[in-house]
């Protein structure tokens, strides 16, 4: 255990455990921030270059911010935590517990826990993971991205028909068709 | 008799002087404090003499003198702003988070500082030569917006939290357009090394260097990527989330003195860095332009291409006047991100029409460039026919003006 | 074409930025310590005293009737009245004021304290650099600060100051003759004395003050 990995692994832990435990929402959000840092710092110390970064990007870039948008457009909701112990609470950590149950079987099960020996990080470049994801993998990509495509029309049909609701003519019909069309 | 070699690397060679006579268990320490004092020392600078250009610049714009008071021609303006700031009372509002409103500027500064870790500021000068420069880059920028919203959540101001607001509405859909269109330089130069991209440019056939602004994807890669950074740094035109006449100056309004100077550092330091990625991807780096002036230090013409582009940038702020919420979004999204795309078009059939398709070198390459740049300006075109439809754009007149 | 109007916008500001190195009429600020407008004869500042001769006490025009400190709209006007009298220029007793403050940093330059005065005696000043690092009695100027001679007001207000003094000399001569009569019908019923009297008047064209004070 080297220095940096620990005070990244503290650093982590410390972020998820005031994601869980602080009051204000806000404070939750920018806690959990550190967690994803910290995370994607962890997976630079191990020299996976393309994972830390994309962790960094995706996490604290889209999807931080996307809780900090959630937070700050659903005002209201801020109910002030009473006690330690709430359903909640137990329910998140038996979901926690499950899986870490889950992810600890899998390390177990793996060759590399089993042949108990520590095996050199491969050295992969973003060249090599772009060839990965271009060709050998280019079917699961596309899946995925077609998935997401059609993630966000459906977000965006949904957004429209309440503003039909509102207006409650055909010119939300129309945007509809032209969507669709 | 010196060589222009040994000018060139004359900062590279100090550093590994002093590195070699430190004691050995001391010398990674020491390497990375000196890069990580140059860079915070040399543009922390910058900015200082770039308040004064600005305030200049835009002076004569409008034909005025700007600041000249302040020692020869005002040079030491930023001296004495910087004492004004630091001896300004720090005003905190009472109702204000005090622990994330004093972390702001200071997630702010720190993240736009790491971003110069993978610039290429001259030949062998980049502080950390990442397989994946370009990603990290973006990766780090991304966190800047989160310290606005820390500022603009934290202050407790309705102001401060539309600014905030605004900032990150106009940052992530700026975000997509300036990736998209570095992806056509990933594409071509097969790499996301910044160091790695920088010397594929440095070549030359015929004189000229093959810098990928030269090309038809190239040049309007590089105009769509600074109009994504100029909104990425929220700068005028695009600078609502600070927008003084509506909601005074947005996410900062509750920051006064010192941390007000950082915020205002930060906005500088982001425009160099986003500035100093588009010299990297389309402007060549630190490489000369012509293979006879190659002799020119190389961080020379690094910065001498950032002050170019940094007079650019008041350029257009002394020209063009702030846009609406409505017409950032649409801009952003009907017009930057399907050009975009087109230019990625571009730049895939540039890849193909190799020699073997459009035959050798002179002719060849003048139909490569038509071909490319006809698939960018047709778009071009049609996108810009299509959303001018239906508005028709008449000369105003003025009741009471005229 | 989509972008042309920013093109000649930026062209636009490219040639007022070279064009202000090059011609200097574009730029239009005065560099203020150094450089300084012309004024215009009319602009003023804050009012002031005249006096006629050289002696500030004795040829003071105001005579503490007080008008113009009934209608200062921001009330900066603070006058005293004498208990004693004096003469003024065409050798009538008056009064004058014991006191005459002006807080010039209430004053608001409207000038309506010029307009109202009947005896000429207060007119606006042009000097506008008045900062003092006194705080509060700085800008408190007495009777002694504000007079002025009528030299400077001839000098600051030309035009306005030629029209003054005509209607001044033209009182004064009326005042002359008047006197002249009222002395020549007093000559005929008292004891005749022609020759003092054209000497009163002689001496009353040369110094009105001390004219009829004999």
């Amino acid at each position: 255990m080297t220095l940096p990995f620990l005070i990244l692994a503290i650093m982590t832990l410390a972020g998820g455990v005031a994601a869980m435990t602080m009051r204000r929402l806000v404070h939750c959000a920018l806690a959990l921030v550190v967690s994803f840092a910290g995370l994607s710092a962890l997976y630079l110390n191990l020299g996976a270059e393309f994972a830390g970064l994309a962790q960094l990007l995706v996490y604290v870039g889209a999807i931080a911010i996307l809780i900090v948008f959630a937070i700050l457009l659903t005002r209201g909701g801020e109910g002030e935590p009473e006690g330690a112990f709430s359903p909640a609470g137990i329910v998140g950590a038996v979901v926690a517990l499950a899986v870490f149950a889950v992810l600890a079987w899998a390390v177990e099960t793996s060759g590399v826990a089993r042949a108990g020996v520590t095996v050199a990080a491969p050295q992969i470049t973003m060249r090599e993971i772009g060839f990965a994801l271009m060709q050998r993998y280019v079917l699961p990509l596309e899946v995925i991205a077609l998935m997401l495509t059609a993630a966000m029309i459906g977000a965006v049909i949904l957004a429209l028909r309440e503003k039909r609701n509102d207006s409650a003519g055909d010119s939300g019909a129309a945007q509809k068709q032209g969507l669709r069309a | 008799m010196i060589s222009p070699g040994a000018v060139d690397q004359v900062f590279v060679t100090l550093k590994d002087w002093i590195v070699f006579h430190t004691p050995a268990p001391l010398q990674t320490l020491v390497s990375i404090v000196i890069e990580v004092a140059t860079i915070i020392v040399v543009f922390a600078a910058l900015f200082a003499l770039a308040t004064v250009f600005e305030r200049k610049g835009l002076g004569r714009m409008q034909n005025r003198y700007g600041p000249n008071r302040v020692g020869p021609f005002g040079v030491f303006q930023p001296i004495a702003d910087a004492v004004k700031s630091l001896t300004k009372e720090d005003v905190v509002p009472r109702a204000a988070d005090h622990v994330v409103h004093y972390l702001a500027p200071l997630v702010l500064v720190g993240v736009v500082f790491l971003t110069y870790a993978v610039l290429p500021v001259g030949r062998n000068m980049t502080a950390v030569n990442l397989d994946a420069g370009v990603l990290y880059f973006f990766a780090v920028g991304a966190a800047t917006e989160l310290a606005i919203f820390m500022a603009g959540w934290s202050s407790h101001n309705k102001y401060s939290l539309l600014g905030a607001m605004r900032a990150i509405a106009q940052m992530v859909s700026y975000e997509i357009p300036l990736i998209l269109s570095s992806v056509a330089v990933i594409m071509i130069a097969g790499t996301l090394s910044t160091v790695k991209i920088v010397e594929l440019q440095a070549r030359y056939s015929n004189g000229l260097a093959h810098w990928y602004v030269f090309t038809p994807w190239g040049l309007a890669g590089f105009i769509l990527f600074m109009i994504a950074a100029t909104a990425e740094t929220n700068r005028s035109p695009f600078d609502l989330p600070e927008g003084e006449s509506e909601i005074i100056s947005g996410y900062f309004i509750e920051y006064s003195g010192f941390k007000f100077a950082l915020f205002f550092l930060a906005e500088y330091l982001e425009m160099f860095a986003v500035s100093g990625l588009g010299i990297t991807l389309f402007l060549g780096g630190w490489s000369s332009p012509v293979s006879f002036l190659a002799w020119i230090p190389s961080w020379l013409w690094f910065f001498g291409k950032l002050l170019a582009l940094l007079f650019a940038f008041i350029w257009v702020r002394g020209t063009v006047p702030r846009l609406r919420m409505d017409q950032l979004m649409n801009f952003a999204w009907k017009f930057m991100l399907p050009m975009t795309l087109v230019t990625i078009l571009s730049a895939g059939i540039w890849h193909f029409l190799t020699v073997a398709v459009v035959g050798p070198k002179p002719l060849g390459g003048v139909i490569r460039w038509l071909v490319c740049a006809l698939v960018i300006f047709v778009p071009y075109i049609t996108l810009a026919r299509v959303l001018e439809r239906g508005r028709r754009i008449e000369k105003r007149v003025y009741r009471f003006a005229e | 074409m989509l972008g042309e109007g920013i093109i000649q916008g930026l062209v636009e500001t490219a040639r007022n930025f070279f064009g202000s190195y090059v011609e200097k009429d574009r730029l239009t600020t005065v560099q203020y310590p150094e450089e300084r407008h012309t004024l215009p004869e009319a602009s003023r500042v804050f009012p002031i005293l005249l006096y006629d001769g050289d002696d500030a006490a004795k040829g003071l025009r105001c005579v503490a009737c007080q008008i113009c400190e009934k209608e200062c709209p921001p009330r900066c006007i603070h006058i005293e009245k004498s208990k004693d009298k004096k003469p003024d220029f065409v050798g009538k007793q008056q009064f004058y004021p014991a006191v005459f403050d002006i807080d010039v940093a209430v004053c608001m330059s409207c000038q309506i304290c010029v307009e109202v005065c009947p005896f000429d005696a207060i007119r606006m000043d042009k000097v506008y650099e008045l900062s003092t690092s006194d705080r509060f009695g700085g800008l408190l100027w007495t009777k002694e600060q504000l007079s002025k001679p009528n030299e400077y007001y001839q000098k600051i207000h030309p035009m306005e100051a030629a029209e003054t003094d005509e209607r001044r000399v033209k009182e004064l001569a009326e005042a002359q003759a008047k006197a002249a009569a009222a002395a020549a019908k007093a000559a005929q019923t008292a004891s005749p004395a022609p020759g003092d009297a054209s000497g009163n008047g002689a001496s009353a064209a040369a110094k009105p003050a001390t004219a009829v004070h004999e």
